[in-house]
């Protein structure tokens, strides 16, 4: 589940990173084989199959019957669902806005994360903690209390983001009424959110950097910036990838905040109703169920696709780590 | 990255292995215009990404009439923990507070038995079907819960487990990125503890349970913190699982239920101050384990 996801919360997402490199056991000798392990795996295997395997080969069944939250039973329709939903303008809109969402969010996500890792590794060891804290404590708060605390910045006259525009003699905005700011204000709350969970990444990556690189470029006549373009950012480029990834993934499960942002309305006009939005309304608002099941196909490509592209980048790292 | 905390501790009487490659920050003798310059833009963004937090602090310590205030104001004239004692009476928030607790001790709790459990068979057994019931497991990473909602619920409903604790816990166990964490380090053990074990007639669990499990302190650390973090925060599934709000947990209760607020700035605040509270709690006292839980699980 998504950490959130962040969800727009980029955790729990399978990744690269260098295999534990101690003393290898010696694999060849093999063991007797037995019974025994499998024991050992069957609660794991039988929480796996009743909540994750089933639902999803369930599910696919779903998606070509009638099945309605409102009744017992479901007909076999074929392929009317996802025929219907190819037609649906309201499926292409959320998914649309979910691909948005992705596109304004990921790259602030990765940027600020960038920059705030860099100044944390450079700033005397004594302000790190202070740093650490302010970035990352955001991550640690439940969605509904980031929620409610940027509905209430976002008020309109007396909330603090408008105070601060008319403070600085700019024009209020109205993020969350307005349609057309709605998705960008949900997209700023979500960088403020999760930010502090790529910062880690980075700084994580920055700290595994030696010392004696950067000494040697300094011996060599590297200025502050050439250091920055030539070891640094190369260095961190699996890093990156991986960020970039998780988030893009993370951000196609959007949801959470964007719900409670809107209080379940979708926003003016359906600006701020991402692709899960839009398969929870059909399931339990209009409690079409074969119906959700088609969308939730659909979504289930998309993250898979893009998981997969992550998945390659993983294993190649477990090689050459 | 930090190597070190991955691998398992190595044993007092062995040789240590090779020192972990250079982990530590650069630390410079005195400050460099360089450093300053860091130092104050590094604060700079500290304060802008405390400032919400500040300002939800401030807001829930005013009395309601100076909340809606134009222009506005960051202190409060007349600061009072009125919008506190008012949530407090009201008493919800207790409520999902403890059904917090018990969903997320549930959840990081059965997901370590089961996980650990899972990783060491695959790690240090032998069974037929062993390779591709692990790979199963390994496709199973790429398969996002959010998209199953609709299904999982209409297969919960038929199980009768919507609106009870295991109906919103069970399903957030199964999670196989952390088998695979978990192996990965089991992996990385010397056979000669448990052959040792072994030997001396121990059984799987027992070596499990005495030469594994104490040599993983920092792994099971980094899967706890990270699963307890994210069952703690979960909203979409808890949400979807409970329609009574005696069973709601934080996040979903204050995220539906906020209507019973009104527009009562100072104790949406304050209810949220009070909802973040436990987390940021234990993240004051445990800053690095949860740091590194977090990079640790999450990297992978």
């Amino acid at each position: 589940m998504s950490p959130s996801t962040a969800t727009g919360r980029a955790a729990g997402a399978p990744a690269a990173a260098p295999a534990p490199r101690p003393a290898r056991p010696a694999r060849p000798g093999r063991r007797r084989a037995s019974l025994a392990g499998l024991w050992f795996v069957l609660p794991f295997a039988a929480l796996f199959a009743v909540f994750l395997v089933w639902p999803m080969l369930a599910g696919l069944w779903t998606s070509f019957t009638d099945r309605s939250l409102a009744s017992p039973g479901a007909d076999f329709v074929g392929l009317a669902n996802w025929r219907e939903m190819l037609g649906d303008s309201a499926v292409w809109q959320s998914l649309w806005t979910t691909l948005v969402f992705t596109a304004i969010s990921t790259p602030p996500l990765v940027a600020i994360a960038l920059a705030m890792a860099l100044l944390t590794n450079r700033a005397a060891a004594g302000l790190g903690w202070f740093l650490r804290l302010s970035y990352f404590a955001p991550f640690l708060l439940p969605v509904a209390v980031v929620a409610l605390i940027w509905e209430w910045m976002y008020q309109p006259g007396f909330g603090m983001v408008n105070g601060l525009l008319t403070a600085a003699g700019l024009a209020e905005v109205a993020w969350l009424t307005d349609q057309n700011t709605v998705l960008a204000a949900i997209a700023i709350t979500t960088v403020w959110w999760t930010v502090g969970f790529n910062f880690l990444l980075y700084l994580a990556a920055l700290q595994g950097i030696p010392s004696y690189v950067y000494e040697a470029a300094a011996l060599d006549g590297a200025g502050p910036w050439q250091r920055f373009t030539r070891i640094t950012l190369p260095l961190l480029r699996r890093t990156t990838g991986l960020i970039v990834l998780l988030q893009i993934v993370a951000s196609l499960k959007l949801f959470d905040q964007a719900y409670i942002m809107t209080n379940g309305s979708g926003g003016p006009g359906y600006a701020a109703r991402p692709a899960i939005g839009y398969i929870f309304e059909a399931g339990f608002t209009g409690l079409r169920v074969g119906y959700a099941s088609a969308i939730s196909y659909l979504l289930f490509a998309v993250i898979v696709a893009v998981s997969l592209v992550q998945f390659r980048l993983f294993s190649r790292k477990g090689e050459t780590a | 990255m930090s190597a070190a905390t991955r691998t398992p501790r190595p044993p007092r009487t062995a040789p240590t292995g090779p020192p972990p490659a250079a982990a530590r920050p650069r630390r410079l003798p005195r400050p460099t215009p360089g450093g300053v310059l860091a130092a104050v833009l590094g604060v700079f963004l500290a304060v802008v990404w405390l400032m919400p937090l500040v300002w939800a602090v401030l807001t829930s310590l005013k009395p309601e009439a100076e909340t809606t205030a134009v222009p506005l104001r960051w202190l409060p004239l007349e600061p009072t923990f009125a919008a506190y004692q008012a949530v407090i009476e009201r008493g919800d928030l207790q409520r999902w507070l403890l059904n917090s607790v018990v969903v997320s001790v549930l959840v990081t709790a059965l997901t370590l038995v089961v996980c650990v459990l899972a990783a060491y068979a695959f790690s240090k057994t032998e069974f037929p079907g062993r390779a591709w019931l692990f790979a199963l497991f390994v496709a199973g990473i790429l398969v996002p819960p959010q998209a199953l909602i609709v299904p999982l619920f209409d297969q919960m409903s038929v199980l009768g487990m919507v609106d009870t604790y295991w109906g919103v816990a069970l399903p957030q166990v199964v999670a196989p990125v952390m088998v695979f964490i978990l192996k990965r380090f089991f992996d990385a053990i010397p056979r000669d503890y448990e052959e040792a074990a072994r030997l001396d007639g121990a059984g799987h669990l027992r070596v499990l349970w005495s030469v594994v499990v104490p040599m993983s302190g920092p792994v099971l650390a980094a899967v706890g913190i990270f699963t307890f973090v994210q069952a703690w925060n979960n909203f979409l599934w808890p949400f979807v699982a409970t329609a009574d709000p005696a069973l709601m947990t934080v996040p979903v209760g204050l995220g539906t239920v906020q209507g019973s607020y009104g527009i009562q700035y100072a104790q949406e605040m304050a209810a949220a101050v009070l909802g973040a509270l436990p987390l940021v709690a234990v993240f004051l006292l445990f800053q690095r384990h949860v740091v590194r839980g977090v990079t640790d699980a999450g990297l992978k």
